[in-house]
């Protein structure tokens, strides 16, 4: 087991390497000189070549970049142009409030995306099924920023349930800090359980159909343990896989969440340093959003061997 | 008394092209102890008919009408929740597939245990410690690793005995057992035919077996029901009906069986096939529903079902010409 792990740990070593290219290139890729945009608009021919020289833009390219990784694995991901504070410690601020906002919105998709699926599934072709499979479809083609402001208007500004838009951190109550997360989790999850939930009813009536369910009737098991152990750990293979393919989804949607409903976290960030052309913070974001997806992968690869006995390691 | 009485089983699924009556007016018991045989091809309605007595059809498209009286108790008219009692405690199944009717992802110990836990209320433990008797009690070798293991780690024969293992775990008082030994290697089939027996007569349950293979009907069963197109054809005890069938149905599937050795020893002839198909069931069949595929079918045959009459002792067939049928044979 341990060797898996470390088997597969390497094995994302160069998919780390290669997204680290991209995020570097990024600079380059960027139109115009880095060093002319790093400067911006108002600046001297003498600041670029300043800058130029203080980045080592001078060097060759892969020079550049061994350097750029070296100082990456050793923390380093640079300053930012705007603030000039290191951008680790500006991600380091941002990072809880993402956090957050993700890891209760992943439970919260979990938590209602699995039963629904299920139940869908067991009444294939009832009115509840109907009626669940509508919703997904309703879900997945809303955008974020619109299940956000339409859950923001009725559920804080008009019921005054819950508060409109912030941040509480954890440090000062459980429950401040998860009432101002239940609104936008809802909203950046609608997408994700409509996908989830439909997964899980795809896979479930497949897993219903075979031979061991109808074992497990004959042996008088009762509805919920053929549903939720009998079947559901038969059909966890796919529907793991598309919650952590999804994890990519809510990276995204965070985004969007942060901004309808004000949340100071990696999201914000993201909008301003794209806004202001920071590009070593930007580089830092994509960086830690890529791995924090590789991360997510290889978590899912070692839950596989857990749910699945016949998956070798 | 009658262990099992099933009166006038009809079970028909509703599909798009009709109603499909796999079984359409099926009687018969099976008394403590006993085993019953239900021989027939494939699509005759046996697997339906065993399927319909644990209530197992999915309702709908599928609905079971009539009667199956367990210990006089209709088994049709319990609530889902009394079924769920019966099913795997008084009755439970062998299935035909060991490689899937098992969970490949649950292990071989859980699997037993759950039966245990659910009808007669052991605890984890105990429930544990009567699975690794019941499986050496089926002969598994190693019992305290096997019960940690996954389905996929043992062979189809040690699959079966665990299946049987399961069925068992409640001494049931009827064991119903649907094409136990199909997927088996022939000589893994005489073992586990063999484990069934022993067990039968040290647990005393009835065993309705239901097979084509008419090797392991002569084997095991005492009586025998013939079944075709969803209805019963022939019933008789095992001896009688190999040593005189009645039905041309019967006649035929008897002839349809190679023997070992025939053509060394000279006594070869052509294997006798039963030309023609099954009839389709969505649509209503007039008359004898073998009659397309008779050789002894006439007008009579074709306008009008043959009841099932006494043509010996305990021994009937739905059929106008079965006593000629009988000298014929």
């Amino acid at each position: 087991m341990l060797s898996y792990i470390l088997r597969r740990i390497v094995s994302t070593l160069p998919v780390m390497a290669i997204v680290a290219l991209f995020v570097f290139s990024l600079l380059y890729i960027a139109p115009g000189d880095p060093a002319v945009v790093i400067a911006g608009d108002q600046a001297s021919p003498e600041d670029v070549e300043r800058i130029r020289q203080s980045l080592g833009l001078d060097r060759p390219f892969l020079i550049q970049f061994g350097s750029w990784v070296w100082r990456i694995l050793h923390g380093d991901l640079g300053t930012s142009i705007f603030t000039n504070l290191p951008v680790s410690t500006m991600i380091g601020q941002r990072l809880g409030p993402t956090l957050s906002l993700m890891m209760v919105t992943l439970l919260l998709t979990i938590v209602i995306a699995v039963p629904l699926g299920v139940v869908a599934a067991w009444k294939a072709g009832s009115l509840i099924d109907r009626v669940i499979m509508g919703f997904a479809v309703f879900g997945f083609s809303l955008p974020v920023f619109v299940v956000g402001y339409m859950l923001a208007y009725i559920f804080a500004l008009e019921l005054e349930w819950l508060p409109v838009q912030g941040y509480t951190p954890l440090a000062q109550g459980f429950w401040p800090w998860l009432e101002n997360l239940i609104l936008p989790a809802i909203a950046l999850g609608c997408v994700y359980i409509a996908l989830i939930a439909r997964i899980t009813r795809a896979t479930m009536l497949e897993v219903l159909q075979q031979d061991y369910i109808r074992t497990a009737r004959a042996k008088g098991l009762g509805q919920g343990g053929i549903l939720f152990i009998h079947a559901l750990k038969n059909a966890a293979v796919p529907i793991v896989t598309v919650i952590g393919i999804g994890i990519a989804l809510l990276i995204g949607g965070a985004v969007v969440t942060e901004s309808v409903f004000a949340i100071p976290g990696l999201g914000r960030l993201t909008i301003d340093a794209i806004l202001r052309r920071d590009y070593p913070v930007i580089q830092g974001i994509v960086l830690l959003f890529s791995f924090v997806y590789v991360l997510v992968n290889l978590m899912i690869d070692v839950i596989y061997t857990l749910v699945d006995p016949r998956i070798r390691y | 008394m009658a262990l099992l009485e099933v009166d006038n089983l009809q079970t028909h699924f509703r599909t798009p092209g009709g109603i499909n009556r796999a079984v359409d007016g099926v009687s018969f018991h099976v008394n403590e102890g006993e085993t019953l045989a239900i021989v027939g091809e494939s699509g005759c309605g046996k697997s339906v008919t065993s399927m319909s007595l644990m209530r197992l059809i999915p309702e709908p498209p599928g609905k079971i009408a009539g009667a199956v009286r367990f210990l006089g108790r209709d088994l049709l008219q319990l609530s889902e929740h009394e079924m769920r009692a019966i099913r795997g405690n008084d009755i439970s199944m062998i299935f035909q597939e060991p490689m899937t009717s098992l969970n490949p992802v649950l292990t071989v110990g859980r699997q037993i245990r759950e039966t245990l836990m659910i009808h007669q209320g052991l605890d984890k433990q105990a429930a544990e410690a009567r699975a690794i008797e019941i499986l050496i009690l089926v002969g598994i070798p190693e019992p305290k690793r096997r019960v940690r293991e996954y389905p996929h780690q043992l062979s189809g024969g040690m699959r079966q005995r665990v299946m049987i293992a399961i069925a068992l775990a409640c001494n049931p008082k009827l064991l119903i057992a649907d094409e136990p030994t199909t997927a088996l290697d022939v000589t893994i089939q005489a073992q586990i035919l063999k484990l069934m027996l022993d067990l039968k007569r040290r647990v005393g349950a009835a065993i309705i077996l239901i097979t084509h293979d008419l090797g392991v009907v002569a084997e095991i069963a005492e009586r025998v029901m013939v079944m075709y197109a969803g209805r019963k054809v022939e019933e008789a005890p095992v001896a009688d009906l190999f040593r005189s069938p009645r039905h041309p149905y019967t006649q035929g599937l008897l002839g349809a069986v190679p023997r070992l050795g025939s053509s060394l020893t000279g006594t070869a002839r052509r294997l006798a096939e039963i030309p023609g198909q099954v009839p389709d069931l969505r649509k209503p069949i007039t008359g004898c529903v073998f009659a397309g595929r008779c050789s002894l079918a006439t007008d009579l045959c074709r306008q009008y079902a043959p009841g099932l009459e006494e043509k010996g002792p305990r021994h009937v067939a739905a059929c106008h010409y079965a006593i000629k049928g009988a000298a014929a044979a």
